[in-house]
């Protein structure tokens, strides 16, 4: 990987108490791809996020975002980039509009520019309709849509997406992942996006990397994963190889409750 | 460059207010169920108490003397609640994004904090009104309620960054509802909200006067009544000590707020 690297972490690695929940991942993300992170629920997908995003300090090792460090130099990484968290982080209190609004003053865009910035970004996402309404009777794929335009106001180099798509019916999944790769494709923003569907991954995902109890199971694109196992193999079928199991296994009692709740907000 | 740091500072810690403003906006009804508590207080509480001349207020009427503590209590239990919304907000993913922009954290819960004191005026005005029925007299001076107004916004900046911090110790909601309990009645009792510092024993004078409650009460007893109070502190030492407090506590909580994700 001699291309233009935007993201890369060395030894990262993320303890709580005995429990290594990220162990020493070194990984090199391209600009301008849509990157994967897979695993079960508790293979440490979001604690990498959290710890990329600067939320969460590492126990070891480093990350940098466009060369800039994740830690000592966190608010220039703040600037750059766009985070959209498993759960639910539109203000169902707000109206769409205003869920923006907010946004774009927190990431600075001169006020001449925000009403065209915020208006440009509902058409993208196609909300400019439901906009004047409260978030709150949004449904679960427009509430995401908005989230993901919340996220990108202000172009960031890249976007996290944790779990984009949990608790959508299938057409509101297509529908979001048709989003994403259009702003992947028009604006040049690096995704990062963590999932543990494997038709998710194979749809948008560049390059992969198989996350198993916080470490590095293999990384490669879907289809060279898949070679790897056999002429027929799918990426269930490489995801089992590498972890051991099928991607719907297991996951602790919290994370079950987590995922569920987030799920029946969405729902 | 630090001039335009603190326009940046600025500018957010008013975007976070603003947003907590309209949302008020879209949903008034808490407001209402709100000021149903002072309602009552003044209403049943006051009424017996200044029939029983149990509580020696001087030339004051006691309902008279009550209304600033309780205008200074519905500021507090409203101010209290921004905790439990934090962890709310946490549950959802709401702090998650907020963390990850380019956000000074001492803007968030100032922002945050401001917004509590809009709320707490709101119920201030009800409180007054109430009062202004009751045959409280009011003090009608432009230049004392807009330092009412401010003293009011000070103190709830005050408890709902306290309540901030709480929340980012305690992180869940079970917890916080038990804690939010256990201090919010003794601030209002150790406090001279329902009857004056004189009357207390020793030991809880002292704890009152380290309490920024008492402050509250004070200033606002100088600046809202048209008759004599009992002598106080003084406004000037009111809002030195609730703007000392204000200070500390906003610096505490910014740094414990990241906490709360983690």
């Amino acid at each position: 990987m001699t291309a233009n690297i935007i993201i890369s972490t060395r030894g990262l690695t993320r303890r709580f108490g005995n429990v290594v929940a990220v162990d020493g991942l070194h990984l090199d993300i391209e600009a301008g791809e849509i990157f994967g992170l897979v695993g079960r629920n508790g293979a440490g997908k979001t604690t990498v996020i959290k710890m990329l995003t600067t939320l969460l300090p590492p126990s070891a090792g480093s990350a940098s975002i466009a060369g800039w460090d994740v830690v000592s130099q966190a608010s220039r990484v703040r600037r750059i980039i766009g985070y959209v968290p498993q759960a639910l982080s539109a203000d169902g209190e707000l109206t769409g509009y205003e869920n923006l609004l907010v946004f774009a003053r927190l990431f600075d865009i001169p006020r001449a520019e925000r009403r065209a910035r915020i208006e440009g970004a509902l058409r993208f996402m196609d909300l400019t309709e439901v906009a004047p309404r409260l978030v709150r009777s949004y449904s679960g794929g427009m509430i995401r849509r908005l989230e993901i335009a919340q996220s990108t106001l202000h172009r960031p180099k890249v976007l996290f997406l944790d779990e984009p798509t949990v608790g959508l019916d299938p057409l509101a999944r297509h529908t979001v992942w048709e989003h994403i790769a259009r702003l992947n494709a028009e604006f040049g923003t690096t995704v990062v996006v963590t999932t543990h569907y494997m038709d998710e991954a194979e749809v948008l995902c560049d390059h992969l990397a198989i996350l198993h109890q916080g470490a590095l199971a293999a990384v490669d694109t879907p289809e060279a994963l898949k070679a790897r196992i056999g002429p027929d193999a799918t990426l269930d079928d490489a995801f089992a190889h590498f972890t051991g199991g099928s991607p719907e296994q297991e996951g602790s009692y919290a994370e079950t409750s987590r995922t569920r709740r987030a799920a029946s907000r969405l729902g | 460059m630090p001039l335009a740091l603190v326009a940046g500072f600025v500018r957010k810690t008013i975007a976070i207010a603003d947003m907590e403003v309209r949302k008020l906006r879209h949903d008034p009804t808490e407001l209402l169920t709100r000021a149903l508590q002072p309602a009552l207080w003044l209403l049943v509480f006051g009424q017996v108490i200044s029939r029983g001349r149990v509580v020696d207020t001087g030339d004051l009427p006691y309902l008279d003397f009550l209304v600033p503590g309780i205008l200074a209590q519905s500021v507090l239990f409203i101010a209290i609640f921004n905790g439990i919304s934090i962890i709310w907000e946490r549950d959802l993913g709401i702090v998650h994004k907020f963390l990850a922009s380019p956000t000074p954290r001492a803007a968030l819960v100032l922002g945050k904090a401001i917004g509590g004191g809009v709320r707490a005026l709101i119920q201030a005005v009800v409180v007054i009104a109430l009062a202004e029925l009751l045959d409280v007299r009011v003090r009608w001076d432009p230049l004392a309620l807009a330092g009412a107004a401010a003293l009011i916004l000070l103190g709830a900046a005050v408890f709902s960054t306290f309540s901030l911090i709480i929340a980012c110790l305690v992180k869940t909601r079970e917890r916080f509802m038990g804690i939010g309990q256990v201090l919010t009645m003794p601030l209002f009792f150790a406090s001279n909200a329902i009857y004056p510092t004189s009357m207390m024993p020793g030991w809880l004078q002292v704890i009152s006067h380290s309490n920024p409650l008492t402050y509250q009460v004070d200033g606002l007893r100088a600046l809202i009544l048209s008759g004599t109070p009992p002598p106080g502190v003084g406004l000037g030492t009111d809002f030195a000590v609730l703007g000392g407090v204000l200070l500390l506590l906003v610096m505490v909580s910014a740094r414990l707020y990241p906490n709360i994700v983690r």
